[in-house]
């Protein structure tokens, strides 16, 4: 199965068949990251730039690893050391960029849209490492292939995921991306961080969570979003707490054999227990590794082979 | 695609008969059988290489681990590929530094198949030697390699196509040379 795309903006305009050449791919390549000599040379010669105007330190450094093991070089900018303080805007400094002439981009930015933006206008292979509440195709990726890796199959799988569904681009990802490969999902949250709009999009809608665990094999917790907090969705993080944290008592509502996911940063003690987080039934720390593999699959698909005349 | 077959070279018989003969060589010249592992290219080098650890085995009883290599990331020609390759996973358990390292692979041609392949092993460990058997060396090489065991040597026009078929793979055993269709 080849890929012919020339951006990687969203999951929602993905095929099956691409998501899974994307997955396949990554498993092939996941061994390289266990060798003694963790590189292949496959993209050498290749610039990439991880232009990053939000705060990451998982995807940027995920990225980064990803594209060193490949021996592609790679450049990481961050809006606070950048002209963009100087008020440089998004286009400027994205053309700025391309006359170093890189061969990709990888963008995180606090605009649903901006890597789509940024598509329209550069020679570069964008990726979208990020964009507003919009989407995170990357984190979508590497948790299905964490999810395929413990539950083998992905159709009348129950997948529930909670929290704050309204601002997380991971969750819009997610939704897609396991929709379209036959997954059931059942979003979980207070009805002001889960709008009625979301069953628009053919998925489970539930406020109580003790009910929605009933038979899931896959539990997504989401990070309550501080930062986003201002507005105040929920009168306070203690309610949050005793109506949406994954405790022990909870999981038990869940398949004995369900896994616990979590995109990470955790806060503790919010909406996921420490001792939960911890678990062997958690498999967090095998998403930061397989967020790796993802994004070496994907720089190689889109870095790989001939540059293709036609931008879709 | 069309394609007219222009020659059968090799039978399920002759193949097997090659294999055996190379088997006996590599015995001759491995003293250390403990120190051998088989490495196959994918895809057909992995079951020429099982089938030589199988005679090995019926032969000296001795275990001969084999291992899979995937060259597609260690190519040469990758920015100019026009159809992009699928990546596979390479499989070796096993520690190959300090080892005797037999490399197999269907058909020697260019030899840049056998560079990357040397490439990555090398990014896996430090063997001690590393040997090349081949079932057909067509000619036609583009780098200084040499084949240690050769199943047949086969003198082709750079237009004709060497297709080794296995039973594991492609429900027989033969070799064929073949021909594209003139393109009109």
């Amino acid at each position: 199965m080849e890929f012919k795309r020339r951006h990687l903006l969203g999951i929602q305009e993905l095929e099956v068949s691409e998501i899974m050449t994307i997955l396949d791919t990554a498993e092939s390549l996941s061994e390289i990251s266990t060798r003694e000599v963790k590189k292949v040379p496959t993209l050498r010669g290749k610039t990439i730039i991880n232009l990053f105007f939000e705060p990451s330190t998982r995807t940027r450094s995920s990225f980064e690893l990803a594209a060193k093991r490949l021996s592609a070089d790679i450049v990481n900018f961050s809006q606070q050391t950048s002209s963009v303080v100087k008020g440089e805007s998004l286009k400027d400094t994205v053309l700025n960029l391309e006359a170093m002439n890189p061969d990709a981009l990888v963008i995180r930015h606090s605009c649903s849209g901006a890597p789509h933006f940024v598509s329209t206008f550069c020679r570069s292979h964008v990726i979208n490492a990020g964009d507003g509440s919009h989407e995170h195709p990357t984190q979508a990726l590497l948790d299905a292939l964490t999810i395929r890796q413990h539950k083998k199959n992905f159709p009348n799988l129950k997948v529930v995921i909670v929290g704050d569904i309204l601002h997380s681009r991971v969750a819009r990802s997610n939704i897609f991306l396991l929709q379209k490969v036959g997954a059931s999902v059942t979003l979980v949250g207070p009805p002001s961080l889960l709008p009625p709009e979301f069953g628009q999009l053919g998925v489970q809608i539930a406020h109580n969570l003790d009910k929605a665990l009933e038979g899931a094999d896959v539990i997504m917790m989401l990070r309550i979003q501080r930062e986003r907090q201002k507005a105040n969705y929920f009168p306070s993080l203690r309610e949050y707490r005793n109506l949406y944290c994954l405790t022990r008592e909870r999981f038990r509502l869940a398949k004995k054999d369900a896994i616990i996911m979590h995109p990470g940063p955790i806060n503790r003690g919010i909406e996921i227990s420490s001792e939960m987080a911890d678990s062997v039934k958690s498999v967090i720390l095998k998403q930061v590794e397989n967020g790796i593999a993802i994004r070496m699959a994907v720089l190689y698909l889109l870095l790989g082979g001939k540059e293709r005349e036609t931008a879709d | 695609m069309a394609e007219k077959i222009k020659a059968r070279v090799m039978d399920a018989a002759k193949i097997k008969r090659s294999l055996d003969r190379m088997t006996t060589e590599i015995l001759e010249r491995n003293r250390n059988l403990k120190n051998l592992v088989i490495i196959g290219i994918r895809t057909r080098g992995i079951y020429l290489g099982k089938r030589i650890a199988k005679l090995i085995k019926d032969l000296e009883n001795v275990e001969i681990p084999v291992g899979v290599l995937d060259i597609t990331l260690y190519r040469d020609d990758f920015a100019e590929l026009e159809t992009q390759h699928m990546v596979q996973k390479t499989e070796i358990d096993f520690p190959i530094s300090k080892k005797d390292v037999l490399l197999v692979d269907d058909v020697l041609f260019t030899g840049r198949t056998i560079r990357a392949a040397m490439d990555s092993l090398f990014d896996l460990g430090r063997p001690q030697t590393v040997q090349l058997l081949v079932l057909i060396d067509r000619g036609h090489r583009e780098l200084p390699i040499r084949p240690d065991y050769v199943g047949k040597v086969l003198p082709t026009s750079k237009r004709e196509v060497v297709q080794v078929r296995l039973t594991e793979v492609d429900d027989v055993d033969e070799v064929l040379i073949t021909e594209p269709a003139e393109l009109k």
